[in-house]
C-alpha cells in the first residue's frame, strides 16, 4: 500500500493534476488532496485503480472522463462531478452543484446529500456499463432529463427538502429513475411513465442503497421500507413520430 | 385525401430502342424505380431522387431523368417546393426533415468576388518554377517569443508553444460521423488525409476501430450527446473539437434514427443497437461562454495540454462576438460552419432558413478578432458551401486560416447531391448502413479520387496565387485586397471589407 498526501493549498488545477497523474504513475495506491478550494477537474480522464480522498471543496468537473479510480470527498463538489464519466467511483460526502453525472457512461456517483439542477442529465448504458447516480437529499429541475440508460435513485433522506420539483425525465429514453416516496403527476417530465414500487420491485436497488449507505455510515432501514416511485421512458423511440421527409 | 397524389419530382424514361434488358438499373436503384416483370422492365417515377446510379450504372445510356416533366402553373411566390411542403404538412402534420444542405436560390456571395492577378507591374510567380508555400499551422501563435543567445552563437526559445496541427494544404474534411456516412466512406476520407498530410473529422459518432490507423490525422468530435466520447478517444485524436453548432441547422441538436444505428455503429458510438442517438440542442454542461472556457479546458486537463481544441459554431448574426469569446477561452481553433453546410437530416425550415453565409461570418470573425488584438489566439476554419479552389482562395482572402470540405468530398466519391441522406438509403454505398449498398463503395478507389480532387485543387490554389504574386498561403489570408465586390451591396462590401470592381 503506497500512500500519498499532496497539499492542494494556492495550487493551480494543472501542475495539481500532474502531481496525481505522477503519483499514479509511480504505483501509488492511496492519494490524499488535502486543502482543496475549488481546484477544478481533478482527477480529469485520469486513469488506473487508486483512491483519491479529497478534503476541501472540488471545483467543477471532478473525475471528468475519469476510468477507474475512486474517489472519496469530504466536502461538498461545485458542478458536475463524474461528467462524462466512464469507470470508477465518486462519493461526495456532501451536496454537488448542477449536471451531476452529466452524460457518465459507466461507474458510480454517490452524493450523501443535495444536488442541484439537471442531475444525471443524458447518462447512458451500452453492454456492461450501467452508471449509477445516488443522490441522498433531494435535487432541483430536470433531473434525469434526456436519459438515455443508467439506474438514477435518490432517497430524499431530509424532512425538511422532501418538495419534488418540476420536469424529472425529461425526454428520457432509456434508463430509470427510482425516487422514494410520491412524486406528483406535474413534476414529471414529457415523454415519463410512472409506477409505484415496493417490496420486490425494489430488489434490484436494494444492494446500490446498502452500498450507499455503508458508504456515508447511514441505516438503510428506513429507505429498504419505503415505496419508490419508478419513472422510465415512455417510448424508446420518443421522436419517432415527430418528423417527416421532404 | 382530397389532395390526392401530386406530380413526380423526376420524369425516368428508359429508351426501348437502346435498353438491352441487362437489368442492372434494377439491381443497382436504392430507391425502387426499376422492376423486371415478365422480362419487361417496368419504371416507377415517383421513387426516383435524381441520385443517377441507374445512369452511371447503364452499359447502352438507356435512361433518362427529367426534373419536374409535370408543370405546375408557374408562379414566383408559390413555387412547387412552397406548395408540396403545404401538401406534405396538410397530410401528417409533422416536421418536414431533408438532408444535404441550404435548397434556397440565394444569391452566392463567393461567385460575387473576383480574385485579382499581377500584370506588368509587378510580377506573376510561375508555381512551376518557384516553391510555393501552401503548408498551414493550425492552432494559436504566440503574441511574442522570447530568445536567449548561448554562447556558442545559437538561440533557445524560451516561450513554450501551444501544439498547432501542420497541414500540407488549407484543404481539410469536416466532420461526417459514422452513422451519418458509411464506414466505407469513413475510411476513404481517412486514408485520404492520411496520405496528403491533411485532417478530418470524425462527426459526433465516435471512432471505429478500424481507423484507429489514421488516427493520427482525425480530429474528434465532442457534441452534445457525447456519443462515443471516452478518455482513449480523447487521446487518439490529432484535435478534439467541440460542435456548439452546425451551419445546417444552426440551434438545434440531431436525432440519430434507430434504424441507422447498427451493431457496428452501436459499437462505435457506445449505445444500444437499435436506439436513437439524441443530440440535445445545447451542451448541457456548458450554458455560457464562460462554462465554455470550463469545457475547454477540460479537455485539454483530461489529455494534458498535448491537443489543440477547436470550437465549431453555426455562422449566425452575431458568430464575431461570440468568436472572440472562443479565442479567449483557450480554445486553438474556431470553426464558422455557415448556412449552406450539409447534413445527413435536418428540418427543411432550419435547413433553408436559418444561419447566414460564411463569407460574411469569416470576414466579420477575422476583423473582429484583428480589432481586438487577439487573431494570433485562434485559428479560423471556414465550412459550409466550399465548391471548388476558387472558394478556398476567396475565404482565406476573407481571414480563414484553412476550410473543411465535406459535400465536394462526397461528391469525389460520387454523390450526385440528391439530397435524401436522411433516407438512408444512399445507393452510392456514402450516406447508408446497408451492408450491400456499403459495399459498392470500395475505399481504395475513393480514397485515389479524394486525393485526386485535393491534389487538384491544391494546384490550382498555388495557381491563383502565383498569379496575385504570392507566393505563401500566409500572404493571401486576410487579404481582401486582391478580392474586389461585382454587383455586392455596399453594406455587405463594408462587412467583407472589399472594394468594387474598377476602384
Amino acid at each position: 500500500m503506497k500512500k500519498v498526501t499532496i497539499d492542494a493549498t494556492d495550487l493551480h488545477y494543472t501542475p495539481l493534476n500532474q502531481q496525481i497523474r505522477k503519483a499514479v504513475r509511480e504505483g501509488t495506491d492511496h492519494i490524499v488532496l488535502d486543502n482543496v478550494m475549488g481546484q477544478r477537474f481533478i482527477a480529469d480522464g485520469l486513469k488506473g485503480s487508486v483512491v483519491i480522498e479529497i478534503h476541501g471543496v472540488a471545483g467543477g468537473d471532478l473525475g471528468m472522463f475519469m476510468r477507474g479510480p475512486d474517489i472519496r470527498l469530504f466536502g461538498n463538489a461545485d458542478h458536475a462531478p463524474g461528467n462524462t464519466m466512464d469507470a470508477g467511483s465518486i462519493a461526495i460526502h456532501g451536496s454537488a452543484g448542477d449536471a451531476v453525472a452529466h452524460s457518465m457512461r459507466g461507474g458510480k456517483v454517490l452524493v450523501r446529500d443535495n444536488i442541484g439542477y439537471r442531475g444525471g442529465i443524458h447518462m447512458k448504458q451500452y453492454v456492461d456499463k450501467c452508471p449509477v447516480l445516488v443522490i441522498g437529499g433531494s435535487s432541483r429541475s430536470f433531473l434525469g432529463e434526456y436519459m438515455a440508460g443508467g439506474l438514477l435513485i435518490m432517497l430524499r433522506r431530509f424532512a425538511d427538502t422532501l418538495e419534488i420539483e418540476r420536469g424529472i425525465g425529461s425526454g428520457i429514453y432509456g434508463g430509470e429513475i427510482f425516487i422514494r416516496g410520491n412524486v406528483p403527476d406535474s413534476c414529471l417530465g414529457v415523454g415519463t411513465k410512472k409506477d409505484i414500487c415496493h417490496g420486490d420491485d425494489i430488489a434490484r436497488i436494494v444492494p446500490v442503497i446498502h452500498e450507499f449507505c455503508e458508504t456515508f455510515s447511514l441505516d438503510p432501514g428506513i429507505f429498504l421500507n419505503s415505496e419508490y416511485t419508478r419513472i422510465s421512458p415512455a417510448s424508446a423511440r420518443p421522436f419517432a413520430n415527430k418528423y417527416t421527409w421532404e | 385525401m382530397s389532395i390526392g397524389t401530386y406530380p413526380p419530382k423526376f420524369g425516368v424514361r428508359v429508351d426501348p430502342e437502346q435498353c438491352m434488358l441487362c437489368g442492372r438499373c434494377v439491381e443497382n436503384c436504392s430507391y425502387g424505380v426499376f422492376r423486371m416483370e415478365e422480362g419487361r422492365l417496368k419504371v416507377n417515377s415517383r421513387n426516383c431522387v435524381a441520385c443517377h446510379r441507374c445512369l452511371a450504372m447503364c452499359p447502352r445510356d438507356a435512361i433518362t431523368i427529367r426534373e419536374r416533366p409535370v408543370d405546375y402553373r408557374s408562379h414566383p411566390l408559390w413555387t412547387p417546393q412552397v406548395r408540396e411542403a403545404i401538401f406534405n404538412q396538410a397530410k401528417t402534420g409533422k416536421i418536414i426533415v431533408a438532408g444535404m444542405g441550404n435548397a434556397l436560390p440565394y444569391p452566392v456571395i463567393f461567385d460575387h468576388l473576383v480574385l485579382d492577378a499581377c500584370q506588368v507591374t509587378n510580377p506573376s510567380i510561375d508555381p512551376l518554377r518557384e516553391p510555393m508555400e501552401l503548408r498551414t499551422y493550425i492552432g494559436k501563435k504566440p503574441s511574442r517569443i522570447e530568445l536567449v543567445k548561448r554562447g556558442n552563437g545559437e538561440v533557445d526559445l524560451l516561450t513554450s508553444l501551444s501544439p498547432n496541427l501542420k497541414l500540407e494544404t488549407p484543404i481539410m474534411i469536416g466532420h461526417m460521423s459514422y452513422g451519418a456516412i458509411s464506414l466505407n466512406a469513413q475510411m476513404s476520407l481517412a486514408r485520404a488525409v492520411s496520405e496528403i498530410g491533411t485532417y478530418m473529422g470524425t462527426g459526433e459518432g465516435g471512432l471505429h476501430e478500424s481507423l484507429y490507423p489514421y488516427q493520427d490525422h482525425m480530429i474528434v468530435q465532442i457534441a452534445s450527446g457525447r456519443f462515443g466520447v471516452d478518455i482513449d478517444y480523447l487521446e487518439r485524436g490529432a484535435a478534439i473539437e467541440i460542435k456548439i453548432g452546425q451551419g445546417a441547422k444552426p440551434g438545434i441538436g440531431g436525432h440519430l434514427p434507430g434504424e441507422k444505428v447498427n451493431q457496428e455503429v452501436s459499437m462505435t458510438r457506445m449505445i444500444p443497437k437499435g436506439s436513437d442517438a439524441i443530440s440535445p440542442a445545447p451542451h448541457h454542461d456548458i450554458y455560457s461562454i464562460e462554462d465554455l472556457k470550463q469545457l475547454v479546458r477540460s479537455l485539454k486537463e483530461a489529455t494534458e495540454w498535448k491537443k489543440p481544441v477547436f470550437v465549431k459554431i453555426a455562422a449566425v448574426h452575431n458568430s464575431a462576438a461570440i468568436a472572440a469569446g472562443i479565442a479567449r477561452s483557450s480554445a486553438d481553433a474556431i470553426v464558422i460552419d455557415g448556412f449552406r453546410g450539409g447534413t445527413g437530416a435536418a428540418p427543411r425550415v432550419f435547413r433553408d432558413h436559418v444561419g447566414i453565409p460564411v463569407e460574411a461570418a469569416i470576414a466579420s470573425v477575422d476583423a473582429k478578432l484583428r480589432q481586438q488584438g487577439i487573431r494570433n489566439e485562434v485559428s479560423i476554419i471556414a465550412s459550409g458551401g466550399i465548391r471548388e479552389s476558387a472558394d478556398v482562395a476567396k475565404i482565406i482572402a476573407l481571414g480563414a486560416d484553412a476550410v473543411y470540405i465535406g459535400t465536394a468530398a462526397l461528391v469525389a466519391l460520387g454523390c450526385r447531391v440528391c439530397g435524401t441522406c436522411n433516407r438512408g438509403v444512399c445507393a452510392w454505398g456514402i450516406a447508408t448502413q446497408r451492408e450491400d449498398l456499403v459495399k459498392r463503395l470500395d475505399p481504395a478507389i475513393g480514397s485515389q479520387q479524394i486525393i485526386n480532387l485535393v491534389h487538384g485543387w491544391t494546384d490550382e490554389l498555388a495557381e491563383l496565387m502565383g498569379a496575385a504574386g504570392i507566393n505563401s498561403i500566409e500572404s493571401l489570408r486576410g487579404n481582401r485586397d486582391r478580392l474586389r465586390s461585382y454587383m455586392l451591396d455596399s453594406a455587405l462590401m463594408d462587412v467583407l471589407d472589399v472594394k468594387s470592381v474598377g476602384a
